[in-house]
């Protein structure tokens, strides 16, 4: 049954959208954190999103298959009291870009709107389908 | 008898199936709005739906395999539907070619579509029972 399918997809989805959200938030939380587990700087995570096929007939789902830590080059700001400065008394921040962030936060939440609403669709058609015979 | 309810039921049930297909298709594009380099498929209903009722999607090549990880090729799409590419609007620098707003319309569409079918289904049902209890 094909409506089942819509299931798992949309299901397979809202994990890849939520996956998104979580970096989004974890950049957003670390905008200012100028050391991380590691002692450097943090760097700002992006996930990677990848087709999957989860029937043989077409259907394919999305899968979060890495996360990346972001090329972009540490914000340098001049701060010679911070411990942190190097001797040029250049602090090296994280390399979060916090508009990128929003827009990408604003952009996961709507996808996963989108696949909300698939899903109760798939519902509303899967009990009027059910109810067929009555 | 039975043969002839089963033919009153036969185009409906692939209409169905078809539209349950379509629904699946529609719900991969949304889900995978934001994949790099995800082509955005369809199918043509009207084709699809002559091709099932003409017992054309019956002799759908399939191809042989060896494990369950091998391609299975289009052939092996339900009623022998053929999958197609859609058409781009507005190219992305990603390689990606859903549009939102023609897969929500469409997944709308589809939706009411199918309610409509579902409809004409317990007609159909109601009418045969009808006909049986009819004294």
């Amino acid at each position: 049954m094909s409506l089942n399918n819509v299931f798992g997809i949309a299901s397979s989805a809202l994990t890849a959208q939520s996956a998104r959200l979580n970096t989004t938030a974890s950049n957003l939380a670390n905008a200012d954190s100028v050391a991380g587990a590691d002692g450097q700087p943090y760097r700002a995570k992006q996930v990677v999103f990848k087709a999957m096929p989860v029937t043989e007939q077409g259907g394919i789902g999305v899968r979060v298959t890495q996360v990346v830590d972001s090329a972009a080059p540490l914000r340098l700001v001049y701060d010679p009291k911070s411990p942190a400065a190097n001797e040029q008394g250049y602090v090296s921040m994280p390399n979060v870009n916090v508009v990128e962030e929003m827009v990408n936060m604003i952009s996961a939440s709507r996808a996963y709107q989108n696949n909300v609403e698939v899903m109760n669709t798939a519902k509303t058609l899967m009990q009027k389908t059910l109810a067929i015979g009555q | 008898m039975i043969d002839r309810l089963d033919k009153e039921l036969t185009f409906s049930r692939t209409a169905l199936g078809l539209r349950g297909y379509q629904q699946e298709l529609l719900a991969s594009n949304i889900a995978n709005a934001d994949t790099p380099n995800y082509k955005a498929r369809d199918i043509d209903f009207k084709s699809a739906l002559q091709n099932a009722m003409s017992g054309k999607g019956d002799g759908s090549v399939t191809m042989n395999t060896t494990s369950s990880r091998h391609l299975q090729g289009d052939g092996a799409t339900p009623y022998g539907a053929t999958l197609k590419y859609r058409t781009e609007y507005q190219s992305n620098v990603d390689g990606n070619t859903v549009n939102m707003d023609i897969e929500r319309t469409a997944f709308a569409e589809n939706s009411i579509q199918m309610e409509a079918l579902l409809t004409f289904v317990r007609g159909q049902f109601s009418d045969l029972r009808n006909a049986m209890s009819a004294t």
